[in-house]
């Protein structure tokens, strides 16, 4: 089974957000980044589907070179190999134009990647691609499960979870607990170095958005605390004060 | 030209937050000179969906189809794009939630439109056509510009108020031409969730973290959510060593929520965590150490232990009702 998977480079969950360039650029001093952790879900699960049955994990990142360091880590938890669309990821449409193109020249059983990315949370990616390719597309994803030409898997819906059948191919946009995140060894590591990784240029059309301007929420005010042995007074305040009871 | 609403429905009836993605909707329409067409997908008893007339819809198209009530995405997305089409809509508005992430995506593509997810406000539409949403996790906001003719949005919850001051609207039947792989997934069962509330549309939210020591005391939770009718939630290492479900995860790889009230209890307020719930209106913090970050992030405070506080806040909120 051939499995692509579709990966973000993104600030760690713990950074600190701030802008810079009268707030149209993240101000990226100091900021660590990642493979987007749903991402993570999803390439850990194709490791596995990959070593339970066979075939290939290809990893695919749509941005600029900055972004090697994490696909290396990719190869080093375990893709065979990689693909990086040199370009700027300037709206979901965009990259899906991206993967989709890609994906037309490869025969993939299976697409997976993050149900979003954890920078613009726009959750759009996975969808477009199904509806590029004419492919059914699933998410979030919590459970896979492949057999034969037919994948079981299981869904999050509001109020509950679906258990849904569909044969491949089939995109995936996947959230825990489809799988344990990988740690990558030593010899993972040194592997990865030289693990194939193309840079294509990339296809397709201008962004359909375009972000005009960042902005930060405003301050929270300072909290009011109440005394643990006056709790009817929090309550008062949540009533008279907040006006939220 | 029109503005179309797609009201979701959950169980027979159309969620909260499709009543805020209508009155979104009725606003936009009238400041662009046009009219808010609501599309409902599934069984819905006729004045369900009538009433939709009172919060700005002034007709209501049904696709009554019995198999939208499974929630078909692909069919759901099929059925928006169509409805669009007919009604030459500019702008489509839904409800953000699991099933519209995944629909809209789809729809998007089927009109060539750009669009945004995480809508907090009316667009600006004084040059160009800009709608600001949330981005990381709640922790920033983005304006964004949408240079297709025509626009998708997804509204975040509880970023409207949704008030009833009209009349009923007609409502009636709509059948788009599907798709032969538009029902081609296959739905083997469904796991309902335990709980009444759906979480991510509570309006009040109550959650426990490590500091409720075992699953064992997770009742003193449930009794504060029952008598305020709020949903509860659960920080990622109570999902983690399973005390909780994985749904009842809030933080930024779970659950988002904003509700109206967000009662954090034994939860320190990891970054991760306030991300999941930054939008909430009003955050209580309750934790037994007055350095957690939490109380920062926070409107009121109360430091003390949870098996003190919890019993007294809710006899002091059973005594209010």
């Amino acid at each position: 089974m051939k499995i692509l998977v579709c990966i973000t480079h993104v600030p760690d969950t713990t950074t600190k957000i701030t802008f810079t360039d009268q707030n149209t650029k993240l101000n990226t001093a100091g900021v660590q980044y990642v493979i987007g952790p749903y991402d993570e879900y999803a390439l850990s699960r194709a490791i596995e589907l990959r070593d339970a049955s066979g075939g290939s994990v290809t990893v695919l990142h749509v941005g600029d070179a900055e972004a090697e360091p994490t696909i290396r880590k990719a190869l080093a938890i375990g893709a065979d190999d990689a693909i990086r669309v040199n370009a700027e990821a300037k709206d979901a449409f965009f990259v899906a134009e991206q993967i989709a193109h890609i994906a037309k020249q490869n025969q993939y059983d299976l697409i997976l990647m993050g149900r979003e990315s954890i920078d613009f949370n726009g959750g759009q990616v996975h969808g477009m691609v199904g509806e590029l390719l004419g492919w059914p597309a699933v998410s979030p994803v919590m459970k896979l499960d492949i057999n034969g030409g037919t994948a079981t898997l299981a869904k999050e819906i509001e109020g509950g979870k679906e258990y849904l059948e569909v044969a491949l191919p089939l995109v995936a946009g996947c959230q825990e607990p489809i799988a344990e995140w990988r740690i990558p060894n030593m010899r993972g590591i040194m592997s990865a170095r030289t693990k194939p990784l193309a840079v294509v240029d990339p296809v397709g059309s201008d962004a359909g958005t375009t972000v005009a301007e960042y902005q930060l929420p405003p301050a929270k005010g300072s909290c009011k605390m109440v005394d643990a042995a006056n709790i009817k007074e929090l309550v008062d305040l949540l009533k008279n004060e907040a006006k939220v009871l | 030209m029109s503005v179309l609403i797609y009201a979701e429905g959950f169980e027979g009836k159309i969620k909260k937050s499709s009543l805020e993605a209508l009155a979104y909707g009725a606003a936009l329409a009238s400041k662009l000179n046009t009219s808010a067409i609501a599309l409902a997908t599934g069984t819905f008893q006729a004045s369900e969906l009538s009433a939709l007339g009172k919060y700005g819809a002034s007709k209501v198209l049904h696709v009554s189809d019995q198999r939208m009530d499974e929630t078909p995405v692909a069919a759901i997305a099929s059925a928006i794009a169509a409805a669009a089409n007919a009604g030459a809509a500019q702008v489509v508005i839904m409800p953000k939630s699991a099933l519209t992430d995944s629909a809209s995506s789809k729809v998007a593509v089927k009109l060539k439109a750009g669009v945004v997810n995480n809508v907090v406000e009316l667009p600006d539409l004084t040059s160009g056509f800009k709608v600001k949403r949330a981005i990381y996790t709640g922790k920033a906001f983005a304006v964004t510009e949408i240079n297709t003719p025509i626009k998708v949005l997804l509204l975040r919850k509880n970023a409207m108020n949704a008030i009833a001051n009209g009349n009923d609207c007609p409502v009636e039947a709509f059948q788009p031409s599907f798709e032969a792989t538009d029902f081609g997934l296959k739905r083997l069962k469904v796991e309902k969730a335990e709980g009444e509330i759906l979480l991510p549309e509570a309006e009040i939210v109550v959650s426990g973290g490590r500091g409720l020591k075992g699953p064992e005391n997770w009742h003193l939770i449930e009794s504060l959510a029952k008598a305020l009718h709020a949903g509860t939630g659960c920080s990622k290492p109570v999902s983690d060593m399973d005390w909780r479900p994985h749904h009842e995860h809030v933080g930024q790889t779970g659950v988002k929520v904003s509700p109206n009230l967000y009662i954090a209890v034994g939860i320190s307020g990891a970054i991760q965590h306030l991300a999941g719930v930054n939008s909430s209106k009003v955050i209580v913090v309750i934790n037994k150490d007055p350095e957690a970050p939490f109380f920062k992030a926070a409107d009121y405070g109360v430091v003390g232990d949870a098996f003190d506080v919890l019993p007294q806040l809710t006899e002091a909120v059973k005594a209010l009702n």
